[in-house]
């Protein structure tokens, strides 16, 4: 099981895990988007990194929810109402949780797509987040299933997710900015799978 | 990247704070938001709300005033505002006739004004909102996020504002606004693209004989890139998509020749000089022309032509009195 104590130290590596990778994914949105994904999401990250004291002592929900609440309110775009929906909803499964387990992070990550695709209004195979974050959930759901430990199953996900990322390379983006570019947008990676490819990482690392 | 700028973190709170310093007698800032307000509020009448990313000044403060918006949010740098920031904005101006959003179609505009709008409904504000597509270098399709909403949407500001002005309700506001959006087309093109501060670089780059078309207003690339031509030959070819789009024929139309930023004002008179020629060929009637900067993307070398066809109902409004720091209508 994983204590709030534990969330927290996850989602400062979160934090950690965009910063280092802040210039990657603005480099990923400059050809297809508008060259800023790293940046808006570095100053979320920043702002739940700077808020975590405060609701360190808190349940899961309601410190996921806060989260929620600081990316929508700081990183802007399509990021900030996406990933913040996703950290709300999530949030809203947890609340009153001092500790989760693997089955309540299947449900976190199935509310959290469910949160995506409602205020994205988008479907998997469009060129999103959703590429990444959907083969990970199933992944993670089916390695869970057969019964492997919480290692294995984190492994499963982030592989899952790379695979995403490398699959949204070869399709034309219809949701966002990159639709614009049409089959133009086709050989590049999708900035706002990779951001969520990196946060599951970092997620599968401080585990 | 070379900028008259203080440090990258501080760009749109100066920004804000020097065009609220600028005209104090049009628009105040709520504290701790970045959203301008009318100075002082009216009361009995539809209150607008625009707002979209910092870059486009004087879009979108610059049109707070009367006869044109009620508040404007700027969000980061070609970042759409927050939420929380438009709910504010929301508050402050809502009147018991409600409230409209005139909302660029860009995807996070969209998202971020939706959940404002959410929000205020919760607390029982009265929201309705306007998303427009002028862009006709997008193909409007079930493949694409629709057409993204330009410089045709100073457009909507002053005629949905003058509407707006006369004390009708909500619905007879958005209908204008729908008026508006229905009859405006943008095409636009750039010579050189623009740095946005935070990135540090240009979102693309271009070779010294070459024109990017299709652009937005967010320093992202255009549909495709051609070798750059004389100014008539490029005003002909961003024409004749514009009239393919929705039939001018026989039609008044109001102009707009939108600098880009980094335009000067003598190659947008050339490029409104053709315009004009071209339509009277058509026998399209211009009825109205405006020439500068209404939608910028920072210091990006370009323009854009929008065309709104008119009927009388909007030929009034458009000529109704306008005061705001960018836009004046006497």
């Amino acid at each position: 099981m994983t204590d709030n104590a534990k969330v927290v130290e996850i989602l400062h590596a979160m934090k950690e895990a965009i910063s280092e990778n802040a210039q990657f994914l603005t480099d990923l949105d400059a050809p297809i988007g508008d060259n800023d994904h790293g940046i808006n999401m570095d100053r979320g990250f920043k702002k739940v990194e700077a808020d975590l004291p405060g609701i360190a002592a808190k349940d899961i929900g309601a410190i996921l929810k806060k989260v929620g609440m600081d990316l929508v309110s700081t990183v802007g775009g399509s990021s900030g109402p996406l990933y913040g929906t996703a950290f709300m909803k999530a949030g809203a499964k947890t609340a009153g949780k001092m500790e989760i387990g693997m089955d309540d992070f299947l449900v976190m990550m199935d509310e959290a797509i469910g949160g995506v695709q409602m205020r994205g209004k988008a479907v998997q195979g469009e060129k999103t987040m959703l590429d990444a974050m959907i083969p990970a959930r199933d992944a993670m759901r089916a390695a869970a299933a057969e019964g492997k430990d919480t290692r294995a199953v984190l492994d499963a996900g982030v592989a899952a997710a790379e695979a995403g990322v490398e699959y949204t390379k070869g399709i034309i983006a219809t949701k966002g900015r990159a639709s614009y570019l049409g089959e133009r947008s086709i050989g590049h990676q999708d900035p706002g799978a990779t951001s969520f490819t990196v946060l599951l990482k970092a997620i599968a690392a401080a585990y | 990247m070379k900028k008259i700028i203080n440090a990258v973190d501080l760009v749109e709170e100066q920004m804000v704070e020097g065009l609220r310093k600028a005209y104090p007698q049009y628009v105040r800032r709520l504290d701790g938001t970045t959203v301008l307000v009318r100075a002082e509020k009216k009361e009995g009448k539809v209150a607008l709300i625009s707002g979209g990313g910092s870059g486009h000044e004087p879009a979108h403060a610059g049109y707070v005033g009367k006869g044109m918006l009620d508040g404007a949010v700027a969000g980061a740098v070609f970042t759409s505002p927050t939420p929380d920031q438009v709910y504010e904005a929301i508050k402050a101006v809502a009147t018991d006739a409600g409230v409209l959003l005139i909302i660029k179609n860009y995807t996070g505009d969209v998202m971020n004004f939706e959940m404002a709008a959410d929000m205020a409904r919760d607390e029982g504000i009265k929201v309705d909102q306007v998303v427009v597509n002028d862009d006709v270098a997008v193909e409007d399709s079930l493949y694409t996020a629709g057409r993204r909403g330009v410089a045709g949407t100073v457009f909507v500001h002053k005629i949905t504002g003058a509407k707006a002005e006369t004390g009708a309700s909500l619905e007879e506001v958005k209908a204008v606004a729908e008026k508006v959006i229905a009859n405006v087309r943008t095409m636009s093109m750039a010579i050189r693209p623009c740095t946005v501060p935070a990135a540090g670089k240009p979102g693309f780059e271009l070779g010294d004989d070459e024109m990017e078309i299709g652009i937005g207003i967010h320093g992202e690339p255009g549909t495709h890139r051609e070798p750059l031509r004389p100014a008539d030959e490029i005003v002909d070819m961003m024409l004749d998509r514009i009239l393919a789009d929705i039939d001018y024929s026989g039609r008044e139309v109001a102009v707009m020749i939108n600098g880009c930023g980094a335009t000067p004002l003598m190659e947008l008179f050339i490029v409104n000089n053709r315009v004009h020629d071209v339509l009277e060929q058509k026998g399209i009637k211009v009825y109205k022309s405006l020439v500068g900067e209404y939608m910028t993307s920072l210091e990006m070398e370009g323009f854009s032509i929008s065309l709104l066809r008119l009927d009388d109902e909007l030929k009034e409004l458009l000529d109704a009195p306008a005061d705001t720091p960018a836009f004046k209508e006497i």
